[in-house]
């Protein structure tokens, strides 16, 4: 569970100060798929970066299963980057790296003493040198990158480069690759923005299908009322650095009271 | 032909002699010039006001030292350096004082070449890298240098071809190497011939390394759409 509370970020510039996130309160329930939508500049971004640290609020608390996350910093921080997974609009695949790669990357920087092997304890584990844990450790990543390539299904892409596939194959390999430390949060910033709409639909429905296998938790910001219609079971509307409507998808699809939410879903209900 | 051979015959080991001396330059303080300027220029890379480790004070001091580097002539600093060569080299002539000298000259050059090429990454990668919980230093050697080598090996290209450049004005204070034998013989003593020879064989060496450079980088480059 994610408690967001009183959340407050204020970006300091040099001219004046910029409120970009309000006293924001949200609950999100394990295995939720939670949409957040609004118009842009309204601090969307903003508020899904607070949760892994990528900004730092300002003031209030971010709680992941009770614990508040803010104030975590240094290796505390990099362990809690790695239960929490991130896909962006633009793939941000590494370039040079072949899709194997790309999918080992989250795995590859864990240290070799904290890796580990599924199936061994960390007792069992502790007992063994550096060179036999280096190659526990490649070949657990190996095991690791098979089961994700089978779960994106892009097998047969394995040795190609970023720039050899196509956008809903990039993002797929950007999904593998936030997956790989298996999170139990997967935040995704308007990560089918930059795709035709049946491409849109199969990285949804590969969304819900993780969603539903591994219970993760996914976060979802969209300018698509459609993908929050497909695959969000919650929604917030965030208008101007606040919440302006919260509730189950189709509460929030079908109340009439807030301006903005109906000019934001508007063509569509 | 006649001609060519008597040249050759007069000049031939005398020129495999300086192009060995200048290639042993070029490359000796290329290399020198890299393993200081390369951690340089990372640092003013990763210091920098939205790097990955802003370091404000650190990033200035850097920036100013680059600069100065970059800003002080080729053919002043040489005469500027004859103190420093003195210290280094135990002498202020020849192929080795020289070198002291380039690599003063290229070490700012070489970390500005980092620098740039570092900072052409897309940022969105970084920041994938840094939301997967990468730590400051596995962001450098396990994205960011991997990420721009393609750039760095064109930047080392040019650097290398830089200085074939200045090798061959260190020949004014008698640093050897083509340059040396272009003002002495095709200078001083009016031999059109040598110094005909020695631009041909300058030109030469950096057509080649252009090429080598272009080849190598385009080869690790994996941007391409080709198939692998
Ligand atoms: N690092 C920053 N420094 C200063 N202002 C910032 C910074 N990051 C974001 N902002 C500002 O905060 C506001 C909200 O930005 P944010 O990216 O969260 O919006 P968004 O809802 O994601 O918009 P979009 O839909 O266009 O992506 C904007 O006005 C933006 O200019
Ligand atoms: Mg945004």
């Amino acid at each position: 569970m994610i408690q967001i509370t009183e959340l407050t970020k204020v970006f300091q510039t040099k001219k004046q100060n910029l409120t970009v996130l309000n006293k924001i309160n949200i609950r999100i329930e394990d295995g939720d798929i939670f949409g957040i939508i609004g118009m842009s500049g309204a601090g969307k971004s903003t508020l899904i970066r607070c949760i892994n640290l990528l900004e730092k609020p300002t003031s209030g608390s971010i709680e992941i299963d009770g614990e508040d996350i803010t104030t975590k910093s240094g290796k505390q921080l990099l362990k809690l980057r790695k239960s929490i997974g991130m896909i962006f609009q633009n793939f941000n695949l590494l370039m040079q790296k072949n899709v194997r790669r790309n999918i080992a990357f989250g795995l590859e920087i864990i240290p070799i003493k904290d890796f580990i092997i599924e199936g061994m304890s960390k007792k069992e584990y502790d007992v063994l040198n550096y060179f036999q844990k280096r190659k526990l450790k490649k070949a657990e990543i190996n095991r690791r990158v098979d089961e994700l390539l089978a779960l994106v299904d892009l097998k047969e892409k394995e040795f190609n480069y970023p720039a050899q596939l196509s956008g809903g194959q990039r993002q797929r390999v950007a999904i593998a690759r936030a997956l790989a430390t298996k999170p139990t949060v997967l935040l995704c910033d308007e990560a089918t923005s930059a795709l035709d709409s049946l491409t849109t639909k199969s990285i949804l429905k590969l969304l819900k299908k993780i969603n539903e296998e591994t219970k993760v938790t996914i976060i979802v910001i969209t300018h698509e009322m459609n993908v929050v219609q497909e695959i969000c079971n919650k929604v917030v509307v965030l208008d101007k650095s606040e919440i302006v409507a919260a509730g189950s998808t189709e509460e929030v699809f079908s109340n009439e009271s807030s301006e903005i939410t109906q000019r934001l879903i508007g063509g569509i209900a | 032909m006649a001609v060519l051979k008597e040249f050759l015959d007069n000049y031939g080991s005398m020129l495999v002699q300086g192009t060995l001396e200048t290639l042993y330059m070029t490359f000796f303080a290329t290399l020198n010039a890299y393993i200081i300027g390369l951690p340089i220029g990372i640092l003013a890379e990763v210091s920098r006001k939205g790097g990955i480790h802003p370091m404000p004070v650190v990033n200035k001091i850097l920036g100013i030292f680059i600069n100065i580097g970059r800003s002080i002539p080729f053919i002043i600093l040489l005469f500027a350096a004859i103190p420093v060569t003195r210290f280094i080299a135990g002498t202020t002539i020849g192929p080795k004082a020289a070198t002291v000298s380039l690599i003063i000259s290229a070490t700012p050059f070489v970390a500005r070449l980092i620098e740039n090429s570092l900072r052409e990454i897309d940022g969105g990668v970084i920041e994938a890298a840094k939301a997967m919980g990468a730590s400051d230093t596995q962001i450098v050697f396990k994205v960011m240098l991997p990420e721009a080598l393609p750039s760095i090996v064109m930047g080392i290209s040019l650097a290398t071809i830089t200085l074939v450049g200045y090798t061959a004005m260190a020949g004014v204070t008698g640093g050897g190497g083509l340059g040396h034998i272009a003002i002495s013989y095709g200078y001083h003593r009016y031999e059109t011939n040598m110094m005909m020879a020695t631009i041909v064989l300058l030109i030469l060496i950096v057509q080649i390394i252009q090429s080598i450079g272009q080849k190598l980088s385009k080869l690790i480059d994996k941007r391409g759409k080709g198939e692998n």
